[in-house]
């Protein structure tokens, strides 16, 4: 696993949001505009859709990105595809070491599944992909396919199996993506308390752009 | 790890021949069995709830609510509404693939060079995106609905590294997986190699339908009791028709 860091300062930046815990965020960035997610406290899943923003119906496909690159897991230089087989994005730099594509976003139902049947209640990132997809109208549920976890720790062994553990991320950490086309980003900052993928404590995430 | 034989009507059978495609309603009961005729053969599958065909195959949560990255008998097949869509009661190649996906005819006039219904008639070289999209198509689905696929009879493993290695022989002639369904289900399916099987040639495997009525759903305890996961969604499941 080879870390690789940015040249990139953050007062060049001419865009920055803090995304709060367990938070929705929705934000179109530019074909050759380079996106930051920094991990702010650590330990922090951020699940993430890319959709091409002149086709929103063009989306982030994993089984293709997977496929292409022969690898599991995401970082640096791994190229994210469309469902169309058009490059979305090319992840640039990245301090954590890997990203999760596989452990897909957290939902009620699926809460009521994996934990209990009363954890249904709880707050989710299905609840905030719907809630940003359908106040900005291009997208609706339909549109909400398998997502990149990014600062997400989901190994995969040899003989098939699949845990989430305790992230590698940490405060400070950060993954960079070149966008090739104009993309809408699409993100929920992750609000699951039942298991480690956000070390049991949600915080938040910051997005920064640079043209 | 094989089903007993069982006094099971079959209600109807059908072969797909390789790169075909079909789909239909697995209606809340039956059993769906898929044999590999030949060996070698390899299945990309979607399904849907039946009745509200907005409610898909969710693959990550089917791997992370049990724990797994392959999927074999005991294991069920999650909707994105905490619901089993299929379980799986029976399985005799051990392992099947939620890598792969499926190409599209780019993909597939890149591996196996140009196949064109013009020269080869009904043996022209078909593409799991265009033969799902077809399918889904008649049901008044579109690419939106287009998620991750199972790959039925294909193994793919991951070193760690977290690279890909695709297993040759996962599945021999007469291999089978079964398919219970405990909900109606919108089966869509198509025969074709899995993505990252090495074969140049473009050479799909026919399989085998089988359809049979299930007397009562004792046939599901083995996935219902596997995991705690399963039993959770099986009364989600249930929950539909109080």
């Amino acid at each position: 696993m080879s870390l690789i860091h940015s040249p990139r300062h953050a007062e060049a930046a001419i865009f920055r949001a803090t995304i709060g815990a367990g938070e929705p965020f929705l934000k179109e960035v530019k074909a050759g505009q380079t996106l930051r997610l920094l991990d702010l406290e650590g330990n922090q899943a951020v699940d993430t859709l890319f959709f091409s923003a002149s086709n929103p119906r063009e989306r982030y496909d994993v089984q293709r990105t997977l496929r292409k690159q022969n690898r599991v897991y995401l970082t640096t230089g791994t190229v994210l595809y469309s469902n169309l087989g058009n490059p979305l994005l090319t992840i640039t730099a990245d301090t954590c070491g890997r990203h999760d594509t596989l452990g897909g976003a957290c939902a009620q139902e699926s809460n009521t599944v994996r934990y209990a049947l009363d954890k249904r209640y709880m707050h989710s990132c299905r609840d905030n992909f719907l809630r940003a997809s359908l106040h900005d109208g291009r997208l609706n549920k339909a549109d909400i396919s398998a997502n990149i976890n990014f600062f997400m720790n989901v190994p995969v062994t040899p003989e098939g199996g699949l845990t989430f553990e305790d992230g590698i991320s940490a405060a400070g950490k950060y993954v960079e993506l070149v966008a090739h086309m104009d993309v809408i980003v699409l993100i929920s900052n992750c609000p699951q308390l039942n298991n480690p993928c956000n070390g049991y404590n949600p915080t938040p995430a910051e997005f920064l752009v640079w043209d | 790890m094989t089903s007993a034989l069982s006094l099971r009507p079959s209600l109807y059978e059908e072969t797909v021949p390789g790169g075909g495609h079909t789909s239909f309603v697995l209606k809340r009961g039956q059993l769906l069995r898929i044999t590999d005729l030949e060996g070698g053969a390899n299945v990309s599958l979607m399904l849907l709830n039946a009745a509200e065909k907005s409610e898909r195959l969710n693959l990550p949560d089917s791997l992370k609510g049990q724990h797994t990255a392959k999927l074999t008998v005991g294991h069920c097949l999650y909707s994105d509404m905490g619901r089993v869509l299929a379980a799986i009661t029976a399985d005799t190649c051990g392992w099947h693939d939620s890598f792969g996906g499926v190409l599209s005819a780019t993909e597939v006039q890149e591996k196996y060079g140009a196949g064109r219904y013009q020269e080869l008639r009904n043996s022209f070289f078909r593409n799991g995106v265009d033969n799902l999209l077809v399918e889904m198509g008649k049901w008044n689905l579109n690419l939106q609905d287009l998620l991750m696929v199972l790959n039925l009879f294909s193994k793919v493993t991951v070193d760690s590294d977290g690279c890909f290695h695709f297993a040759e022989d996962n599945s021999k002639a007469g291999d089978y997986v079964e398919l219970y369904a405990p909900m109606d289900t919108l089966v869509v399916l198509t025969a074709l190699q899995h993505p990252i099987d090495p074969n140049p040639a473009y050479a799909p495997k026919p399989v085998q339908l089988s359809w049979s009525q299930v007397a009562e759903d004792g046939i599901s305890v083995l996935c219902r009791t596997s995991r705690p996961e399963n039993g959770r969604a099986f009364h989600n499941t249930e929950r539909q028709y109080i």
